[in-house]
């Protein structure tokens, strides 16, 4: 079967003192995809992460990454993946090429082959001119670029990344993007936890977690059609004011102004006409604004999802 | 264990090094800076006292006397008075710290067994204090062989604590340049391993490195390697320097030395190892090294005689891995022993290192949590 598991989790829980940072997660990844992992800060990313390398013990739940239970069979997971840690943590003392051979030694990866590999790499990621500068000295972008060269340098089947591209620009970002196609298309299952959500978008799914809590696990494409007929641009003589407005309004979820407009994340549509809600419920304000539907995207999932479990919280 | 990586923990370190200048600094820096610091400034006996001298017998055996005392090097005088009161008013006023009084009747009071020579000291310091002991304990026949009484009459004093037979001259610097080595050693080697450990976690490589296939030995000896060539080139320093500058002996073997120095290094690395396994930022590694470098400075046997401890800090001294290196260096380098004849210390440290190591590869754990 195509679709087997890379990476299974269940119940999945870790506490730090009385804080649940990672709180009864469910979680499958199926090979060869690019799986995100989306979530505010301190939604429990890096802990959940960090529990599927076997780095972080778990207080709860059961773990199977490429057919080994973790954390018990941990060191032998660890010659199989590529770790890309959210704070840079190769050697910036080191230069490009030092940090790369030293990764290769790590991972055993023969010197004959270690030497082209690394070759390779340099030339791939755009080092060629700078494999003599220390790492310390490279910007962050090419930190991180230097970061997920080396993550990948003896070939892991599994690959995990933690915020990958938070210092990369928009432009650079393709480019990285590319790269993680290319490896999902070699036969690497890689999770990427993000912010972004024009990455999000990206992936071939998505989990996203909030307080440590999975709240959503589809396609991104199934999870924003939940969203079908939820969303609204408004367009208002005084923005701001109709933001305010809005932000009051019954069965509004999220209100965000985007230059002039007022873009709108409904609830379930329970009235019939929302834009005639929407509508009215300007009107009563003094306003007069114009109501046009627009089709959802991944930001309004965030806000629905995340929004939806704030609202639980209290009685939970 | 992968010899590979092993090797790549090794390099790494070794680079690193190579491009930090405050660790480079000190490697070479604080060896010089003690060694010199020690061997001339702190001085642990005393020389050229200022001392007053009230001879008031002036015969040919009181003079002979007078001229032992100062032949000794340890009191230089400064004035030359006729009454006891002066010497005890230059002392008060602080001209002096020694007053030699040798009473009228010194010829009579010898031949008697009483009480010859009395020596006045500022009992506020007691360095002078112990430099005035020795004096007391001069034998006064040797000192005037011409006049020695027949034995029967005055039972000869022993000279011990003065004669000293492997450095004669009572030289600080002989006796401390074997064991600066043992300290500098202390001082430095605990502190690079700790810290550097530490500083990974600090630095966040860590997280990187136990998420590899790296094992806890590999990283723990490969950690600890670079150093040890380290402290061989501090030992060098130090030995070449201490011949040079201090013109101190080695009596034993070259290899003996280097076998001792070996010891001590691997005994600190482990320590430092250990440490680091512990500690949560630099700051605390540094602490924890201040916490084993003050008792291995003080109770070693470096600053205090051993055998004047009491029984419990004899105890913790049997600990501390400077303790031993100190017998073995000594035996070695002044007495001419060979290591093998000093076999109980070789094997304490012997059981110190194997025990450091094996606690720090089993505290280190591939885990954050
Ligand atoms: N070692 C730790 N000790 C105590 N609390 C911790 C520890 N590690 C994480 N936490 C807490 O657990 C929660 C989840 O942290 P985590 O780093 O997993 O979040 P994240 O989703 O990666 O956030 P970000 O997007 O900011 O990286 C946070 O509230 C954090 O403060
Ligand atoms: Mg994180």
């Amino acid at each position: 079967m195509s679709e087997r598991a890379a990476i299974r989790a269940r119940g999945l829980t870790r506490r730090f003192g009385t804080l649940v940072a990672v709180d009864r997660v469910d979680l499958d990844v199926p090979v060869r995809h690019v799986y995100g992992f989306l979530g505010p800060n301190g939604s429990g990313k890096s802990t959940t992460i960090r529990m599927l390398c076997g780095l972080l013990t778990p207080n709860a739940g059961e773990i199977d990454v490429l057919g080994l239970t973790i954390p018990a069979q941990a060191d032998a997971l660890r010659s199989r993946i590529g770790y890309m840690t959210q704070k840079f943590s190769l050697f910036e003392d080191l230069s490009v090429r030092e940090n790369f051979e030293f990764m290769a030694a790590m991972h055993n990866v023969p010197r004959e082959r270690a030497r082209r590999r690394i070759d390779e790499l340099i030339e791939q990621y755009r080092f060629a001119n700078m494999h003599k500068q220390l790492a310390g000295t490279l910007s962050g972008g090419q930190k991180q670029r230097l970061a997920l060269a080396c993550a990948v340098i003896h070939e892991p089947e599994l690959l995990f990344l933690d915020e990958p591209t938070s210092a990369v620009d928009p432009e650079s970002r393709r480019d990285f993007w590319e790269k993680l196609f290319d490896l999902a298309d070699t036969g690497t299952t890689l999770l990427v936890s993000t912010h972004l959500m024009d990455e999000a978008e990206r992936c071939h799914r998505l989990a996203i977690l909030d307080h440590g809590r999975l709240v959503a696990d589809d396609t991104p494409a199934v999870l924003t059609g939940r969203l079908q007929g939820r969303t609204f641009i408004v367009d208002a003589s005084d923005p701001r004011r109709a933001q305010r407005t809005l932000a009051q309004a019954r069965g509004v979820l999220g209100v965000a102004q985007i230059g002039h407009h007022v873009r709108v994340l409904t609830e379930a549509a329970d009235v019939h006409d929302m834009p005639g809600h929407i509508h009215a419920a300007l009107a009563q304000a003094g306003q007069h604004a114009q109501v046009t539907p627009v089709p959802p995207n991944l930001e309004d999932v965030f806000v629905a999802v995340t929004r939806h479990a704030q609202a639980m919280e209290p009685t939970a | 264990m992968n010899l590979r990586r092993l090797w790549a923990v090794v390099l790494k370190e070794l680079r690193q090094m190579r491009r930090d200048r405050v660790t480079l600094a000190m490697i070479v820096g604080i060896p010089v800076m003690q060694l010199i610091l020690f061997g001339y400034a702190i001085n642990f006996t005393l020389r050229n006292l200022d001392a007053g001298i009230a001879d008031m017998a002036n015969t040919t055996g009181s003079r002979a006397l007078v001229m032992d005392i100062l032949a000794t090097g340890v009191v230089s005088p400064v004035a030359t008075v006729n009454t006891p009161q002066e010497l005890m008013d230059m002392l008060r006023t602080g001209r002096i710290s020694i007053g030699i009084t040798i009473p009228a009747d010194f010829e009579r009071r010898r031949s008697e067994g009483r009480e010859a020579v009395q020596i006045l000291v500022d009992g506020s310091d007691t360095a002078v204090q112990n430099a005035a002991q020795q004096l007391a304990r001069m034998p006064l026949d040797s000192a005037v062989p011409s006049l020695r009484a027949p034995a029967a009459s005055t039972p000869p004093e022993t000279p011990i604590g003065i004669v000293s037979f492997y450095n004669p001259e009572r030289r600080t610097a002989v006796n401390i340049v074997p064991g600066l080595i043992g300290v500098i050693m202390t001082m430095t080697m605990v502190l690079f391993t700790a810290v550097a450990i530490v500083r990974e976690r600090e630095r966040g490589n860590m997280e990187l490195l136990i998420a590899t296939p790296l094992t806890r030995s590999e990283l723990m000896i490969g950690k600890v390697l670079p150093f040890v060539g380290i402290g061989f080139l501090q030992t060098t320093m130090i030995l070449a320097l201490g011949i040079w500058l201090f013109a101190v002996p080695v009596r034993g073997s070259l290899l003996d030395v280097y076998a001792a120095a070996g010891l001590l290094i691997l005994a600190n690395l482990t320590l430092g190892l250990l440490i680091s396994t512990r500690a949560q930022s630099q700051f605390q590694a540094m602490q924890m090294t201040l916490f084993i470098f003050l008792p291995s400075i003080l109770l070693s046997g470096f600053a205090f005689p051993y055998a004047g401890m009491p029984r419990i800090a004899q105890w913790i001294a049997e600990i501390l891995p400077l303790t031993h290196f100190l017998r073995l260096i000594r035996g070695v380098m002044l007495r001419g022993a060979a290591l093998h004849e000093l076999w109980a210390d070789v094997a304490a440290l012997a059981v110190f290192i194997t025990v450091m190591m094996s606690a720090a590869i089993l505290r280190f754990h591939k885990r954050l949590d």
